[in-house]
């Protein structure tokens, strides 16, 4: 698999070996991936393609650390995650990874602010501390002046921007992003992306998962799931969204 | 998650839903409310009944002349003459060693007078001691001491109804009265001591030297203590009541030369027994109305488990974000398990409010004594935490055995 970084001393960041998922149905067994082989390096711009049932969802979640491969193993920065307890990976995700959905998920009735803490009160980080860098991060997605505002009274477009602020307020190194502009306009999908691509050049791993061509064309990296397989792996000078 | 973290959380989930915490939180509220006002009223009423036996004196046995069979025909309580005052006096010199008080208490109906009015009442004759079984103390003036009750002089010590009746307007120390046309002096008041258990109005009496008695209004003993004559025993030992009365009917067996074969020529009355199955069937009703309370108790407790589960159900996406971002499962349940701990230790410190009230009135209704021990509302309180615990437990189990993937993709 062509990777054009340099070849790696520390462990990839992320690592999965024969990766198969199988899922039982009634009286049916559902192979959502049949032995995936992937390796991204720290700082990728990776986009996951396929049809709906081509096993991307499972591949996010699987990466994301919410599911566990039913055979083969994922390394995440060098460490097996692949047969953690549910506290185990509940702890994982919260240090290594950043989720952005297509429907935002943000808690409702709860300002901006409360939402980008959320994350850091699982990792016991005192209220000072939790302020200090939910203000930074909503700042970095450039809300600053709205953290009291509730969802509700958010457009579509900043709401996921508070979600990437949350997704970014525990440092992790990986962002998920799921179809993260399934549920907006044009204009304001490109404003998110043009986030995500910042967040690339600041060294961390933006993994999109899409159906849309249009959005894995700013990815430097993509992958094409068909029937729980990988059928393609290409580079491709990504797309500038530069706002 | 630190603690006030998580009860900040959990005050902020409850307020999102002020009115169905509210309604939740009722059903504890009237469960702890009820328990702690039956448990007060329950203490109430049983303290009450007490009160009413502790007026009659205290660890009392009463004996009194048996029945006189004549030809088969019983003819009641007192209608022989059989207990003497020999008798009296042997157990005054201590031969039934448990006693600590003996008097013998002569009693009968007569009219009495004062300057202004009459009145029909009891009149006691006895011994000072009488004074100390039945725990009574002047209101007004003094009582007549041991002298007084040997030699006899015409002073009277009277009871508050008959101090209204005799003397309406006037203090009645120092003033006549006039018992079966004879004058003596009231030198004392005696305290209130209202109904006796029985019912019958205790402060309706008069009370005089036992010598004044047997010279000028009951004659007819002569060597046997007469008719409705009663000998007074005080136990000293609330323990010994039940060994003390075998005692001194072996005691007054032998004195009175009775075979093996004959019955008892007197009775013994005990107010202890009679006083503890009161108490009991006090303490029957009580238990039965705190049962009754714990049940809208757990009822309560019911309502917050029902809450909790709808609550878990309506936040499942929440606890899918919550989850994403790192809960552990321990977290989610932790959340949940605080939210309906929360709601109801609320839910008791106002249900702790609302039984003292409901206590306090019911007390002033009966004309209880109020009783709110705190080792009650303590153990109210941590009830209360306790429903909210098991309870929510459940709910809270099943928050945090969610998937987060399908917790994610739910619906609402």
């Amino acid at each position: 698999m062509a990777d054009d970084a340099v070849p790696p001393l520390p462990p990839p960041l992320i690592e999965m070996r024969g990766i198969e998922r199988t899922y039982v149905m009634g009286d049916n067994l559902v192979h959502a991936l049949r032995g995936v082989d992937l390796t991204i390096e720290r700082g990728a711009s990776i986009a996951i393609m396929g049809q709906s049932g081509s096993g991307k969802s499972t591949m996010m979640n699987l990466m994301g650390c919410l599911d566990q491969p039913t055979r083969g193993y994922y390394k995440l920065n060098g460490k097996d995650v692949s047969r953690l307890s549910r506290a185990e990976l509940a702890d994982v995700r919260g240090r290594m990874i950043g989720f952005v959905f297509q429907s935002f998920n943000l808690l409702s009735r709860t300002s901006a602010l409360e939402n980008v803490e959320m994350p850091l009160m699982y990792q016991g980080i005192s209220g000072k501390e939790r302020h200090r860098r939910a203000m930074r991060a909503i700042e970095r997605v450039g809300l600053l002046g709205r953290e009291h505002h509730h969802s509700s009274q958010l457009s579509g477009g900043q709401q996921q921007r508070v979600a990437i602020a949350r997704a970014l307020v525990g440092e992790a190194p990986i962002i998920m992003a799921d179809e993260p502009t399934g549920n907006l306009d044009t204009k304001t999908s490109y404003e998110v992306m043009a986030i995500l691509q910042g967040l690339v050049e600041q060294g961390i791993t933006v993994v999109l998962v899409t159906h849309e061509p249009d959005i894995a064309a700013y990815a430097r990296r993509v992958i094409t799931l068909r029937d729980g397989e990988i059928v393609d792996d290409k580079l491709q000078e990504p797309l500038k969204a530069a706002s | 998650m630190k603690v006030f973290t998580t009860l900040k959380l959990a005050f902020r989930a409850l307020w999102r839903n002020k009115v169905r915490s509210m309604l939740t939180m009722l059903g504890i509220i009237f469960g702890i409310g009820t328990v702690i006002a039956m448990i007060a009223s329950g203490q109430g009423a049983k303290e009450a009944v007490a009160d009413v036996f502790r007026s009659m004196g205290t660890n009392l046995l009463i004996v009194t002349n048996g029945s006189q069979r004549s030809f088969g025909a019983a003819g009641g309580a007192g209608s022989r003459f059989s207990l003497t005052w020999t008798d009296e006096a042997a157990l005054e010199a201590g031969e039934v060693p448990t006693i600590r008080w003996v008097t013998p208490v002569l009693q009968t109906k007569v009219q009495v007078a004062s300057a202004d009015a009459n009145w029909n009442t009891s009149v006691v004759g006895t011994k000072p001691v009488y004074f100390q079984i039945k725990n009574w103390e002047p209101k007004e003036g003094a009582l007549f001491d041991e002298d007084a009750a040997l030699n006899g002089p015409k002073v009277a010590v009277i009871g508050t109804t008959v101090a209204t009746q005799l003397y309406a307007s006037s203090s009645p120390i120092g003033q006549q009265i006039m018992i079966n046309n004879q004058p003596y002096e009231v030198i004392g008041v005696l305290e209130s001591k209202g109904q006796s258990g029985m019912g019958q109005d205790q402060d309706d009496v008069i009370v005089i030297p036992l010598k004044a008695y047997t010279q000028r209004i009951d004659k007819s003993g002569g060597k046997y203590i007469p008719g409705r004559g009663q000998i007074y025993v005080s136990v000293a030992n609330e323990g010994d009541i039940q060994k003390a009365e075998t005692q001194l009917t072996t005691v007054l067996r032998e004195k009175h030369n009775l075979g093996a074969a004959d019955d008892d020529d007197f009775q013994i009355r005990n107010l202890a027994e009679f006083a503890l199955s009161q108490q009991k069937s006090t303490d029957k009703i009580a238990t039965l109305l705190a049962i009754v309370a714990a049940m809208s108790l757990i009822v309560g407790g019911i309502g917050v488990m029902n809450i909790m589960l709808v609550s878990v159900i309506e936040r499942t996406r929440e606890i899918g974000i919550r989850m994403a971002v790192g809960a552990k499962p321990l977290d989610v349940m932790t959340q949940f398990l605080v939210e309906s701990l929360v709601l109801a230790a609320v839910g008791g410190v106002l249900g702790l409010g609302f039984g003292a009230l409901l206590a306090k009135y019911m007390a002033s209704y009966y004309g209880w004594k109020l009783f709110f021990p705190a080792t009650t509302a303590a153990l109210a309180f941590a009830v209360a935490g306790g429903v909210g615990v098991v309870f929510g437990l459940y709910p809270a189990i099943r928050a945090s055995r969610l998937d987060p993937i399908t917790a994610l993709r739910y619906e609402t």
